[in-house]
């Protein structure tokens, strides 16, 4: 029945799941290629988090079907999951004992790889995350970073073919964003698939190659960040003779502000030749691009942790 | 991964400090005892504890006496109850399920755990207890709880050991309650004080008389039927549906965890 498609390292369709009367995911068909960075966004309470355990069959879905690395979940899930690593909500450890002791146990207690290769798995992969010189520390006194750290370690334990992350950022501060981010490039350049939800768009911005919004369940947007960022054909025009170039423009001029103009023009090149030509001093011209921020915001609703009274006056934010 | 989990038991300081702690309470009582001579009148007080002074090689049954109705019981409730909700609440669940670790291994990796605690502790308890019965008040052949001669030592040892195997398997009841209320619930405290408030529930209604109709079927009924191994001849029939009772028990929530934590939405 599975047709074994691989160039879907996720493939959802029409997923839903409900919590009692909450719809956390609704109706999302998914596709995730094989090699993709996909950034997952979206507000809080938008169904990242339980798409992500739908995933990894964690939570059961209500209805749809999931595909993961071409084979059914939770179905299949004993297959499939040995060749996924997983962040998900946090890294979870076992508090009195170490961080290594921690990675050889999780190692240990599922199937796969030989018993001799552990050590060599373990430390190459707490090295890899930056901890191999943590020793014996329990995991106790560890910082939110360093346990972030030890739940990557553990993701990336056994060269997984998917990577699910759920917040990976979370608790590091900008060097480790920054680590995180190469070595994210790194393992995705050996051909893992790196799935990561976040709340830092500037990080999925300058991470992703696509692009997932979530709005209350619903998959608000799917596809290459290319084509969420192509110009809108308008261009941001900076020039000290505004009031000349309102005359010259006339209508094409959408918006303006101080010495800026925002005008609707296809070409920008051939916007400045005629600016030029008309004797215009132009100090900059820049097709407009919207950022990812503009998007979520204008793709998703309100945050779902925020309660307004109904009927009540709305913050024009 | 059973092997990963009693590794993990073993590994776990809160393993021996309760262990610790379940030996102390009998010790304490063999040293007033010593150091009083004071001892309960036959018949009453604590199993076995008037013959102690005689013979301390009796003191292992008066000590699982002495564990049986509280503290043993705490101990395998807080030990089984954290089985699951343990792992949900330090947010390892869901990396072990990811691993992958199946649920129903998982389930039983932690029933084989729970079982070897309850085991451990059950022969730390009476191991200790001997050495220190037997240091204490000396040692000679055990008088059965009948009066009607004495035992040979192998066949007081048999007992013995009959008698531990019976309070571990009373406990395995209480571990299978807790087990399946750590499915349940989130909380590690929750599933173990449940599991106590559903041991201190039948104490209540085993004492009462109203609730005659039920009382066969508590489940600390038969707890102190290991008594009667210590009868001559050996007092089968509390004993026999003691350990049935308590299959009972086993089975049902055995089942009931199983069927709860295998079709469960995992969202700690």
């Amino acid at each position: 029945m599975s047709t074994t498609d691989g160039a879907w390292a996720i493939r959802t369709t029409t997923l839903v799941k409900r919590f009692g009367a909450v719809t956390a995911v609704d109706r999302v068909d998914l596709q995730v290629a094989t090699g993709a960075r996909l950034g997952l966004l979206g507000p809080n309470g938008s169904g990242k988090t339980t798409l992500v355990r739908l995933l990894l069959g964690l939570v059961h879905a209500t209805s749809g079907q999931i595909e993961v690395l071409g084979e059914r979940v939770p179905q299949r899930s004993a297959r499939v999951l040995p060749r996924v690593g997983a962040l998900v909500e946090g890294p979870g450890a076992y508090e009195h004992l170490s961080g290594r002791a921690n990675l050889r146990l999780m190692d240990a207690a599922g199937p796969g790889g030989s018993r001799r290769d552990r050590s060599r798995r373990v430390e190459q992969s707490l090295s890899t995350v930056g901890l191999a010189g943590v020793g014996r520390r329990r995991v106790k006194g560890y910082s939110l970073g360093m346990r972030q750290r030890l739940g990557l370690a553990a993701a990336l334990l056994r060269d997984p073919e998917l990577l699910l992350l759920d917040e990976p950022t979370n608790g590091l501060d900008p060097q480790g964003i920054h680590e995180l981010r190469a070595l994210l490039l790194a393992v995705n350049a050996a051909g893992t698939t790196v799935v990561l939800s976040s709340h830092l768009l500037t990080e999925v911005e300058a991470f992703c190659t696509d692009v997932a919004v979530l709005d209350r369940g619903r998959l608000a947007f799917h596809g290459s960040l290319a084509e969420l960022r192509k110009p809108t054909g308008r261009v941001v025009v900076r020039t000290p003779d505004t009031a000349a170039a309102r005359a010259l423009l006339g209508a094409a001029v959408v918006d303006s502000y101080g010495d800026q103009l925002l005008v609707a023009a296809d070409d920008t090149a051939a916007l400045n030749a005629r600016l030029v030509t008309a004797g215009l001093r132009v100090q900059s011209l820049q097709a407009e691009r919207r950022s990812l921020e503009d998007m979520v915001l204008h793709l998703t609703g309100p945050s779902s942790d925020r309660y307004d009274l109904a009927g009540g006056e709305q913050d024009a934010s | 991964m059973i092997i990963v989990e009693l590794h993990q038991l073993v590994r776990r300081p809160r393993t021996w400090v309760s262990i610790l702690l379940l030996v102390l309470l009998p010790t304490v009582v063999a040293l007033f005892l010593h150091g009083t001579d004071v001892s309960p009148r036959p018949g009453q007080g604590t199993a076995f504890l008037a013959e102690v002074l005689n013979n301390g090689a009796l003191f292992p049954a008066a000590a699982l006496a002495i564990v049986l109705p509280i503290f043993l019981p705490i101990a395998v409730a807080t030990i089984a109850g954290e089985a699951i909700a343990g792992e949900a609440a330090g947010g390892t669940l869901r990396y072990l399920l990811v691993r992958p670790v199946g649920r129903t291994r998982l389930l039983i990796a932690k029933l084989v755990a729970v079982m070897a605690y309850t085991l451990l502790a059950v022969v730390v308890v009476a191991a200790t207890s001997y050495v220190v019965g037997v240091a204490l008040f000396g040692q000679h052949a055990i008088a059965t709880v009948s009066g009607t001669g004495d035992l040979k030592t192998q066949a007081s040892v048999l007992r013995t050991v009959g008698a531990m195997l019976y309070v571990g398997w009373s406990m395995l009841g209480v571990a299978a309650v807790a087990l399946f209320l750590s499915t349940v619930t989130d909380s590690p405290l929750a599933a173990s004080l449940g599991a106590i408030a559903v041991l201190i529930g039948s104490g209540v209604l085993q004492a009462l008389d109203a609730a005659r109709s039920i009382q066969p079927y508590l489940p600390t009924k038969y707890w102190l039927a290991f008594i009667d191994l210590f009868r001559d001849p050996i007092l089968w029939r509390d004993v026999e549906r003691g350990i049935a009772l308590q299959a009972v028990y086993v089975a049902v929530f055995l089942a009931a965890a199983w069927a709860n934590f295998t079709t469960r939405d995992i969202t700690a």
